[in-house]
């Protein structure tokens, strides 16, 4: 149903008009942007730099789905979106998908009507500490002060960790990062917790970041991906394929140096098929051939997406952890394409 | 009687006065010292006023404006000698920055659009502000303008704005037809009808069809684009500027004798007056487009837009029901008695007086909404406040927190200041007419 | 000769509706009420599509499910398994507090401000000049959390009133303790405790009144039911004899002594806060969050409470203090019985619109982390429920019932200080 809603003098006033409940994918192609949600500023994750281009690790899938579908990986509006808005935003049909490492839990899958398309981020809860306080364990907590980000599933996780393990403490909500930043470093809250990428973002930018440590518990599992409506598969499949397309080229060793190269043609017939010189599998998708090699060509594999955005060499210095291949021990496992 | 001894003839010349009483030591003892209880204020004063700027100006005066990074900032106030957590200011972030902070992520080429828009607002006020030095004439223009500004920011085919004039036209078309040939009420339901039409229906076909003859516009910015102090002003002048004719209404309908008009007049404006705009804006970010058909959405700033004007309408209501109600009797029963009905008296007699006296309200609402347009931020628009956010999330700025709050913090008040100030002068200007 | 007769009663035409006056403003009326219950109509009837394509039907069953977290200010017990309801219930009580605790500030501020702004010290009244436009020109989100960073950066931390040589020490006397995590005071405690009522059973909105709450202020009441019956006898007695009784220390006992035997009765000492673990344990904790909040909100709503008192004093006329200085009353005297009478009555309308500015403004209280009822009901009970059209609602409904008594209580102050016209 295509609606042109005009109000007097604001007629020209950017109205986005018609947002349709299915087709997501036409819808994309015929406005020729993809608009994606990100958080409002998270290191690494999502921010915009000085010329106002947005960069991250989470900004990444977006331009990767955008090259997948428009051919273009700067054909993307990003949508900043808080806690609060960020469902609405998606439900509403302001925004096509979020990638703003949001955790996929049940009633958000079920009760909320989205659908998580993957995870390109395995994270959990976890706690950071001054050195000088010798707490090793997260147990010996009682009483302390804790700084939490709120609007997230960190302040639920805290809430059950600590009545489990009978213990009382003090929680200080705070809305962005950068404000629990400045309350833990000047002592307001003993502890701080959010997820444990960002607790190790947080400490790489400290003066002194060897004199804080991270507790070794991880109270939590945070799967962060990528989200979209509930009820649109077609363009849920779309999502879901470019982030394994990622994950997958990793594993294939394909990257952004040599993709053109293998694009050619190689004896490795899951390569041809991810990367359309065999088979029809973009066509399957309602894309072209090349939807892949696009998309590995806008920030390279999902290696060097994560090395580029979050990875040791970065000033946040992420190890992949859980977030490397399964064949090296991490929990990345793209199924076939096949 | 001439024995007495000595009558003096010619005055005594004037002593000096003590030099106690005058120049900087009399002045002093006047305004400074002139009881213990002062003497001790002024002195806990002057103290209070040493420690602050004893703590500040030093922190201030950083040479920092070339850094690329909070932690280069660190090492040039290390290799200075200058250690410790508040060693000195990091402006490299504002001069980094700060074209940001004002334009947002309007694109760098079309800087003159915004700036022209706001230059040519003042010209647009100049008559309405300045009437006595002003040609009259440039009343054309400020009528045009509002069609102007949008077109200005927002860019795209002229004939949008074109159209959007041709719908009122229009609908003062039919309205004075009708009105000569039947009545007046009819006239104003049937034109407010007709522009309805034009801009509900006609409206896109005859942008469709003028602008297949002939292209003419300018590059389209979206909405998304905009940010930083340029949010927040477009904001604050588009809700007043809409909210100016709604507010009117909104006064005149609290005013009048019709009861279900009143009643709805008070409704509307007590209830948005009694709650907080965060409010407004959470329904803006999650319940407008649950309001409107399946399938209309329009963008984040637009709704946002709409409930900032709902809300300046409340309180322009109510700043312009103080301005009719300063309007001595005599000036309603005087167009009574000219046989005016009472729209002509409204618009010749009762509004452009109480516009007059309601202007220094005017102004310090729109000071008051340009101040809460900082509340975007907590929906995740990026205004100010919100870039202050995204700019402590890039990883060379990380840890950064005055510099930025003062850079706006200033920003804001150079603003409001100016404004309150003229305003101020606007009522002396208004009060010595009127007495 | 002709007779006055009626005019010719004319029938009633169609075209009247809009020519006769008798029936236009009606005609007006029915159309603005049909006009307004169709837009309403559309409103509801599109809410009602959208919801039911989004699957989400209006319920608010979801508030009696527990709200699994936790609220460090709290004037109520309350655990993360208590329900949604009673989380909003909580952060409605934290509102109320800063409402008030705010408008009592900013009002003896704001007065204070108002008048030294007029003093005759130059430096003083600059000062406050500053002050004001300080104050009034920057957004009060801004000075919020200006406030709270000034208050995190500059107070010491627990852990520096640790160790043999601390960097800080707590103050009067070791009884009060200001961190960067709020300020520790001294707690009333009562050993013979005549325990609390709980009202309201195990319901979300349970409360417990505290009996010796209820007795001091039941003998507070009294001490100033007798002092003001003393001060009447006294004015009596003055009336006849034309001298006046001493009555202050008569007045003063009746506070003192009832009050003091109650506490003494009920076992009143003081609980100390001392540092033990990780923060100081004991002692009421007001925390940062609260105050940062409080001083804002007073602080910039003093600014303009503190023009509009400068204002109300000088729409006083200076007749009227001149007058007042002739009669021999000194200038303190002047102010308060002759100028500040009068301009109150100017003062209190612009004041209602204050106090009502600072209770919406506390809803900013989310910038830093003061669990308000925004931040419970409006924030996370609303993040987490995805329920946003419920508690939108009901968060605006709760605003808007604050709002209006606020204004009710407030004019009905104004209808009584009112100049009575004869």
């Amino acid at each position: 149903m295509k609606k042109s809603v005009i109000l007097g003098a604001a007629t020209i006033a950017g109205l986005a008009a018609g947002a349709a409940a299915a087709g997501t994918v036409d819808d994309v192609k015929a406005r020729g942007k993809l608009n994606c949600g990100v958080t409002t500023g998270l290191v690494g994750f999502a921010a915009p730099d000085a010329n106002g281009e947005w960069q991250g690790f989470d900004v990444a899938v977006c331009r990767a789905v955008a090259a997948a579908v428009l051919g273009d990986a700067n054909a993307v509006e990003f949508v900043p979106t808080t806690g609060k808005t960020r469902f609405t935003a998606l439900a509403s049909g302001e925004v096509d998908m979020l990638a703003r490492n949001t955790t996929w839990t049940f009633s958000r899958d079920v009760d909320l009507k989205f659908e998580f398309t993957g995870v390109n981020y395995y994270d959990g809860q976890g706690f950071m500490v001054p050195k000088s306080l010798g707490v090793s364990s997260a147990k010996e907590l009682d009483g302390a002060t804790v700084c939490i980000q709120t609007g997230t599933t960190t302040e639920l996780n805290l809430a059950d960790f600590f009545r489990s393990n009978n213990i009382s403490y003090e929680p200080v909500p705070i809305e962005t990062n950068a404000e629990a930043q400045q309350q833990y470093l000047a002592g307001a809250c003993d502890v701080y917790t959010t997820d444990a990428s960002g607790l190790a973002a947080t400490r790489a930018t400290f003066e002194n970041p060897g004199d804080h440590v991270l507790l070794p518990e991880i109270i939590s599992k945070e799967p962060l991906g990528p989200l979209v409506r509930h009820g649109d598969h077609e363009w849920g499949d779309v999502v879901r394929w470019t982030l394994n397309a990622l994950v997958s080229a990793e594993e294939l060793g394909i990257t952004s140096a040599n993709i053109d190269e293998m694009a050619a043609g190689t004896d490795n017939p899951e390569v041809n098929r991810l990367l359309g010189s065999e088979g029809t599998l973009g066509e399957m998708l309602g894309l072209d051939a090349e939807w892949a090699k696009r998309a590995v060509k806008a920030g390279g594999n999902y290696g060097e997406v994560f090395a580029k955005n979050i990875g040791e060499e970065t000033p946040i210095g992420l190890a992949r952890g859980l977030n490397a291949q399964w064949t090296e021990g991490g929990l990345l496992y793209s199924p076939p394409f096949r | 009687m001439s024995d007495i001894g000595y009558v003096r003839t010619e005055m005594l010349p004037e002593k000096e006065p003590p030099a106690s009483e005058v120049g900087i030591i009399g002045w002093m003892r006047h305004n400074l010292f002139s009881g213990w209880i002062n003497s001790i204020l002024t002195l806990l004063s002057i103290y209070f006023v040493y420690k602050i700027l004893e703590a500040v100006v030093p922190w201030i005066i950083s040479p920092t404006w070339d850094a690329g990074s909070l932690s280069e900032c660190r090492e040039i106030l290390h290799a200075l000698g200058r250690e410790g957590h508040y060693a000195g200011a990091c402006w490299g972030v504002i001069h980094e920055r700060w074209i940001q902070l004002i334009f947002g992520f309007y694109p760098p080429e079309l800087y003159w659009r915004p700036i022209a828009a706001f230059v040519l607002l003042g010209v647009a006020l100049a008559p309405v502000l300045f009437a006595d030095k002003v040609p009259s004439k440039l009343l054309i223009f400020s009528g045009l303008y509002p069609f102007i500004f949008p077109w200005l920011l927002w860019g795209g085919t002229i004939w949008g704005p074109i159209s959007a004039l041709l719908g009122f036209v229009v609908g003062w078309a039919v309205y004075t037809l009708i009105s000569k040939t039947m009545s007046g009420l009819l006239g104003i339901i049937l034109g407010v009808l007709a522009s309805l039409v034009w801009w509900l229906v006609i409206s896109s076909y005859f942008v469709g069809a003028m602008d297949s003859v002939a292209a003419i516009g300018i590059e389209v910015v979206e909405s998304r684009k905009f940010g930083g102090f340029m949010l927040s002003i477009t904001i604050g002048v588009v809700a007043i500027a809409c909210s100016l004719p709604l507010g009117i209404v909104l006064a005149l309908g609290r005013q009048s004798d019709l009861m279900i008009v009143k009643y709805l007049s008070v409704g509307f404006i007590e209830f948005i007056r009694g709650v907080p705009l965060i409010t407004l804006l959470f329904v803006a970010s999650t319940l407008l487009n649950l309001f409107l058909p399946p399938g209309t959405n329009f963008d984040i700033i637009l709704r946002v837009l709409i409930m900032v004007t709902l809300f300046s309408a409340a309180y322009m209501a109510e700043v312009i029901r103080g301005g009719l109600a300063a309007l001595p009797r005599g000036q309603y029963e005087g167009a009574d008695s000219l046989g005016l009905n009472y729209w002509q008296a409204q618009r010749l007699i009762i509004m452009p007086q109480a516009l007059k006296i309601s202007i220094p309200g005017i102004v310090s609402t729109f000071i008051g909404v340009f101040k809460d347009t900082v509340l975007v931020s907590i929906i995740g628009l990026l205004d100010p406040l919100g870039l202050a956010t995204a700019i402590r999330a890039d990883a060379n700025w990380n840890g950064i927190v005055w510099e930025i709050y003062g850079f706006i913090g200033l920003l804001f008040f150079i603003f409001c200041f100016s404004m309150s100030r003229y305003s101020m002068y606007l009522e002396r200007k208004l009060h010595t007419g009127h007495r | 000769m002709t007779t006055l007769t009626d005019p010719p009663k004319e029938q009633f035409r169609l075209s009247m509706l809009l020519y006769d006056t008798r029936y236009r403003s009606a005609t007006i009326q029915v159309i603005a009420l049909i006009g307004f219950m169709l837009l309403a109509a559309w409103i509801v009837s599109n809410t009602i599509n959208n919801l039911a394509a989004l699957g989400k039907p209006v319920e608010f069953g979801f508030f009696g499910e527990p709200a699994s977290y936790d609220i460090n200010q709290r004037l109520l017990e309350y655990s993360s398994r208590d329900t949604h309801l009673r989380a909003a219930f909580v952060g409605l009580l934290n509102t109320l507090v800063v409402a008030v605790l705010g408008c009592i500030t900013a009002t003896i501020l704001g007065v204070v401000i108002g008048v030294l702004r007029l003093s005759h010290n130059w430096i003083i009244a600059r000062l406050m000049t500053v002050y004001v436009e300080m104050f009034r020109n920057v957004p009060v989100l801004l000075w919020i959390v200006f406030i709270m960073a000034v208050l995190i950066e500059s107070l010491p931390a627990p852990r520096a009133f640790r160790g043999e040589n601390p960097e800080a020490s707590m103050m009067l006397a070791d009884s009060v303790a200001v961190t960067n995590r709020g300020v520790y005071v001294p707690e009333v405690l009562f050993s013979n405790s005549l325990g609390d009522i709980h009202l309201f059973g195990a319901s979300s909105l349970r409360f417990d009144v505290s009996l010796d709450l209820v007795a001091f202020l039941i003998v507070l009441g009294g001490a100033i039911w007798t002092s003001r019956w003393i001060k009447r006898r006294a004015d009596g007695i003055q009336e006849q004899t034309g001298d006046r009784p001493v009555t202050w220390w008569q007045r003063l006992a009746v506070f003192v002594v009832p009050i003091g035997l109650l506490m003494y009765a009920l076992g009143f000492h003081l609980g100390y806060p001392e540092l033990k673990g990780f923060n100081f344990k004991g002692g009421t904790h007001m925390r940062n969050s609260l105050i940062a909040l409080w001083l804002a909100l007073s602080l910039y709503t003093a600014a303009f409470i503190a023009e509009i008192v400068r204002a109300g004093i000088m729409a006083i006329s200076k007749g009227q203090s001149e007058a007042a200085a002739a009669l021999g009353l000194r200038q303190n005297k002047i102010m308060n019985l002759v100028i500040l009478p009068q301009a109150l009555r100017v003062i209190i309308p612009p004041l209602i619109s204050n106090y009502l500015n600072l209770t919406k403004n506390s809803s900013l209280a989310i910038a830093v982390g003061y669990m308000d009822i925004t931040g419970t009901l409006g924030g996370i009970t609303m993040n987490q429920t995805g329920r946003e059209l419920e508690c939108v609602l009901l968060l605006m409904l709760v605003y808007l019932s604050i709002s209006l008594t606020i204004s009710a209580v407030m004019n009905w102050y104004n209808e009584s200080v009112k100049l009575k016209e004869r």
